[in-house]
């Protein structure tokens, strides 16, 4: 017992038997399930298309200020286009970090009050970002006109 | 099990080659101490030998009080899988010498299962979830006079799965069924596969209702422990897939 018994003593102890809770049945992590593969599949597509679009073409990186920004808002396709990435992104991760919380949470007690901080940050992220991307202004009222979007004429 | 060895092999100059090996057990009694603790046994074994004969040589010949289960000690039973050296084997499918004797070899108890004494686990929560997916045949109608007829390719469809022994390796093996030990494990999704996709059983949308559960396949994370685990190579992992493969066709 001389050798090595600090670093493989670290072990459970034998554990009190258990039962199973009741049976939950129900599509809803079918569901999830295919919706993890879906939206990842679309998200690569959405997420390579933003940094194509804001890092690669024209100036690439160096286009990037408020006015890049505001005009690309001003179409409907990039207000479309951040929309879905950020509804999209923010429904699988968040379920991922449910799945992650599930598999490693033992106590219901823990689960419980990660998942509601899990949830909570959800929705300040979504409704945040969704109120930015459609009541966004992009000519604000006395800015200097060399910062903004070219057809700002104010 | 020696005894036979050297009754085969008569002074044919004495070729398999013995040693001295250690086994570091995880020793358990409930009646002692609520405290699991590491014992080291030192005895000597031959080239041949498998861990079960050591274990066996240590109950026999030195501590008559370490417990565990065999009963054909043959790798079909399924009795006696633990968790050797950090990984799920069967004891008696184990040779010493592919487990690096040079070092002390770790045997534990299978992990997530309560401990009864030392290496022996409650399966009770293993077999109820083999319970609840209806390990047996399920049809309708009156019963055939004659066989129930199936063609080799039907039977090659869930040939894999028929293997399983029920050792709980594969379970145990699980870092899902550690957690809470909530989720059904391989073993009973591997035989609820076995009779999903057997031709002549009608019970494949009963089980894959049992198995959409919130604790049933979803919650498979595809981390193939439980195919590495497997002393029969049941493709574990790809069983598991086809089942979640099947409810997903079944649903849309």
């Amino acid at each position: 017992m001389t050798h090595g018994t600090a670093a493989v003593a670290k072990v459970d102890s034998p554990r009190s038997p258990y039962v199973r809770r009741k049976t939950t049945r129900g599509n809803y992590e079918l569901y999830s399930w295919v919706f993890m593969r879906a939206s990842g599949v679309v998200l690569l597509v959405l997420i390579f298309g933003h940094l194509f679009v804001n890092l690669l073409v024209g100036d690439g990186v160096h286009a990037i200020d408020f006015g890049f920004v505001a005009g690309k808002w001003a179409s409907p396709l990039w207000q479309v286009w951040d929309l879905l990435m950020l509804w999209l992104a923010m429904i699988h991760g968040t379920n991922g970090v449910r799945t992650i919380i599930n598999d490693y949470a033992t106590k219901d007690a823990t689960r419980g009050i990660l998942k509601g901080l899990l949830y909570l940050a959800f929705a300040v992220v979504v409704v945040l970002g969704t109120l930015v991307i459609f009541t966004f202004d992009p000519c604000p009222p006395g800015a200097p006109a060399e910062l903004l979007a070219s057809f700002c004429t104010a | 099990m020696t005894a036979t060895l050297e009754a085969d092999a008569p002074s044919a100059a004495g070729e398999i080659p013995s040693f001295t090996v250690t086994l570091r057990v995880r020793r358990f009694n409930p009646e002692v101490s609520d405290e699991a603790t590491w014992q080291d046994f030192t005895v000597e074994a031959h080239g041949t030998d498998r861990i079960l004969d050591a274990l066996h040589k240590i109950k026999w010949d030195d501590d008559g009080s370490l417990t565990f289960r065999r009963s054909c000690a043959h790798g079909v039973c399924g009795s006696d899988a633990m968790r050797i050296n950090g990984r799920n084997r069967l004891a008696c499918k184990t040779l010493l010498k592919d487990v690096n004797p040079d070092k002390p070899i770790t045997v534990e108890p299978i992990k997530g299962l309560p401990v009864v004494k030392d290496l022996v686990v409650d399966m009770e929560p293993f077999f109820a979830s083999y319970r609840e997916m209806m390990p047996f045949l399920i049809t309708s109608g009156n019963e055939p006079s004659r066989e129930r007829y199936q063609s080799p390719e039907d039977r090659a469809r869930f040939d894999d799965t028929t293997k399983c022994i029920l050792c709980a390796a594969c379970t145990s093996s699980c870092p899902v069924f550690w957690t809470d030990g909530q989720y059904f494990g391989p073993a009973a999704i591997v035989n609820a596969h076995r009779f999903i996709f057997d031709s002549r059983d009608e019970g494949g949308s009963q089980r894959l209702e049992i198995l959409n559960d919130k604790e049933g396949v979803w919650r498979c994370r595809t981390t193939f422990n439980c195919t590495e685990a497997c002393p029969r190579g049941i493709e574990v992992t790809k069983a598991i897939q086809e089942v979640k493969r099947a409810m997903i066709t079944r649903a849309f």
